[in-house]
């Protein structure tokens, strides 16, 4: 469906926006940086089971719904 | 019009002992629920032991208009407490239930572990699993927040488990998956009308269901239901879906689940049991997937989708879409419609974005209530931002900030998709333990949206919302629990002094029984002798 961008509703356009629900940070945070990504990775590494492919292994589940 | 409509989420965990594959899971997901069961110190809720009350169930009810035969069903399809077990305590027989009922349910059969909580929920045992039915809420955000009081509970009997000697450890996942073949559910319940014909409700939510995952997915390392192939996936459940349309669970999942047990007045009301969807821990993943279904649910009955954007999207290959669109992170894949299109999941979205948008518009235009105005704007915004890049969408998608956690270290260590380290990932994601879990590491950094303070939060762990029927539950188990012999999502039944038989109160209303309804009568009545009264007029 190419151009839809036209055919949304403009529908909030006169309304007050009372809610403004997106967060700005929403996209600011989005470009990782190096540093982002390294701080984090160290962070998940410290509580990320060490033997992984044992972990793995060991989850066996019995079907469900 | 509006995302205002009774829903309830059902949660089946995946639970496991560490070292220990071979453990008996439905040992261990009885130990967990009468774990959270039993009077414990401590703050957390008061469970009590009432029975879970069978009468009005009926799985084997099919919406197309027909009840599967009980001999011919699979025994994993028979969910209303008359198998084997159930009919050995009983005798044979299926009547009002009575105390002695209630202790050997709870003392002699795993697989019938339950609680009925204060918080209006059920926490029981289903299959193989410990599962979580929240109360009736009636806006997306309550069910974000009892969703989330559920994975507290949870929490809560793990430790208490952990602390009883003589138990394993357990350790608890909120996911759907082993990546070795076995699924489980994450069900969502919606009260509709009776007088929408089930065909429409196939034909418009089966592309919708088909595309929802780009939203509501919660992605998965491993493609195939035993993830034969190494890859990332969109979606934990996809591969499991096998049909169309059909009233099985557990087997040749349907994509349209035709369960037809109200729980409820069964000639105004249908439930609509969705049986496609995935556990998700992002708190706007599941406030999407809740709000942006009622938001269609609302149109399709009010025959506002028979024309307009979401009209005449039939897809080809229902199955073979749904499993193509969750094996394509990208987004790019075409899904072949009937007429010959093909559109994008998130173009089938947007169709039914712009469906639901116009419809609210042009019913309640600038009345509209904000819960609805927060669901179509971020429904809107995450749309906008997929097409343009998923990775904008990781403070908010289960799928997309786990994908940039298992990108982010196959480019830091190298690792190929099938390397061990990344299904850990997948795996840990939804440990609902804070300090294991990984959506809980992203969420301490601040670098997941949430949505539901802590505190509401934690007051949802012992108290039910306060407008469906689940408030009237819940207060009966908080301030009556020892004369309350059972109950269920339509029915509440006390076994009080003077009267010889159990008194069932009927719940067939989901809108009455709110605290406006019955909060008062329930403020004067100090036991639950005064409340029978009151309510069968002395």
């Amino acid at each position: 469906m190419p151009g839809h961008e036209q055919q949304r509703p403009s529908r909030r356009e006169d309304e007050p926006d009372e809610t403004p629900v997106v967060p700005a940070q929403a996209t600011a945070r989005t470009a990782d940086t190096d540093a982002d990504v390294d701080s984090l990775l160290d962070e998940i590494d410290e509580v990320l089971e060490s033997n992984s492919e044992e972990f793995v292994r060991g989850f066996v589940q019995k079907g469900g719904q | 019009m509006s995302v205002r409509r009774v829903t309830g989420l059902e949660t089946e965990f995946g639970i496991s002992v560490p070292g220990d594959p071979g453990a008996n899971p439905v040992l261990l997901s009885a130990q967990v629920v009468n774990a959270y069961a039993a009077p414990a110190a401590g703050t957390m809720s008061k469970a009590l032991r009432a029975r879970w009350d069978y009468e009005d169930e009926a799985p084997l009810r099919d919406a197309r208009g027909f009840e599967v035969d009980r001999a011919r069903a699979h025994p994993s399809q028979l969910t209303d407490g008359r198998g084997d077990a159930a009919r050995a305590r009983s005798g044979g027989r299926r009547s009002a239930p009575n105390a002695s009922d209630v202790v050997a349910a709870e003392t002699d059969d795993p697989t019938m572990a339950n609680v009925i909580l204060t918080n209006g929920a059920r926490f029981y045992v289903d299959h193989a699993h410990p599962e979580y039915s929240s109360p009736e809420v009636l806006t997306p955000r309550d069910a974000v927040r009892w969703d989330k009081a559920g994975e507290r509970i949870v929490l809560e009997a793990l430790r208490r488990v952990g602390a009883t000697p003589g138990l394993a450890a357990v350790t608890i996942y909120k996911n759907n998956t082993d990546g070795k073949g076995a699924s489980y559910g994450t069900h969502e319940n919606y009260l509709m009308d009776r007088a929408t014909p089930f065909a429409d409700v196939v034909r418009h939510l089966t592309p919708f269901f088909v595309s929802r995952q780009v939203v509501a997915g919660a992605g998965r390392v491993g493609l195939g239901q035993d993830s034969a192939t190494a890859g990332f996936q969109v979606s934990q459940r996809a591969d499991f879906f096998e049909v169309e349309v059909g009233l099985e669970t557990t087997m040749k999942r349907p994509i349209i689940n035709t369960r037809d047990e109200p729980h409820a007045t069964a000639d105004k009301y249908r439930r609509l049991h969705v049986i496609i969807g995935d556990a998700t821990m992002c708190e706007v993943a599941t406030l999407l997937k809740v709000g942006t279904t009622s938001l269609v649910l609302d149109a399709l009955e009010a025959g506002a989708l028979d024309a307009g954007p979401a009209a005449g999207l039939l897809l080809a290959e229902p199955v073979r879409a749904l499993h193509e669109v969750s094996h394509d992170p990208s987004l790019t894949h075409l899904v072949r419609l009937r007429d010959g299109r093909r559109l994008t999941a998130v173009q089938l979205q947007w169709a039914y974005f712009e469906a639901a948008a116009a419809f609210v518009a042009d019913r309640t235009g600038a009345d509209t209530d904000a819960d609805t105005r927060e669901v179509l704007e971020r429904w809107e915004s995450v749309l906008t931002r997929l097409e343009r890049d998923p990775f904008l969408c990781a403070r908010e998608l289960d799928w997309v900030a786990k994908l940039r956690l298992l990108e982010a270290y196959r480019s830091r260590d190298g690792l190929a998709w099938d390397h061990a380290r990344l299904q850990a990932v997948d795996l840990q994601w939804s440990d609902v333990r804070p300090e294991k879990g990984l959506h809980h590491k992203l969420a301490q950094r601040g670098e997941v949206e949430t949505l539901v303070a802590e505190e509401h939060v934690r007051h949802a762990v012992d108290h039910p919302p306060e407008d469906t029927r689940a408030y009237f539950r819940g207060e009966c188990l908080a301030r009556y629990g020892p004369r309350v012999a059972a109950a269920s999502w339509d029915s509440v039944i006390f076994d009080v002094a003077g009267r010889g038989a159990l008194q069932r109160v009927p719940t067939l209303e989901p809108l009455r029984g709110t605290r406006e309804h019955v909060g008062a009568l329930l403020d004067r009545c100090t036991t639950a002798e005064e409340l029978v009264a009151a309510l069968t007029g002395g």
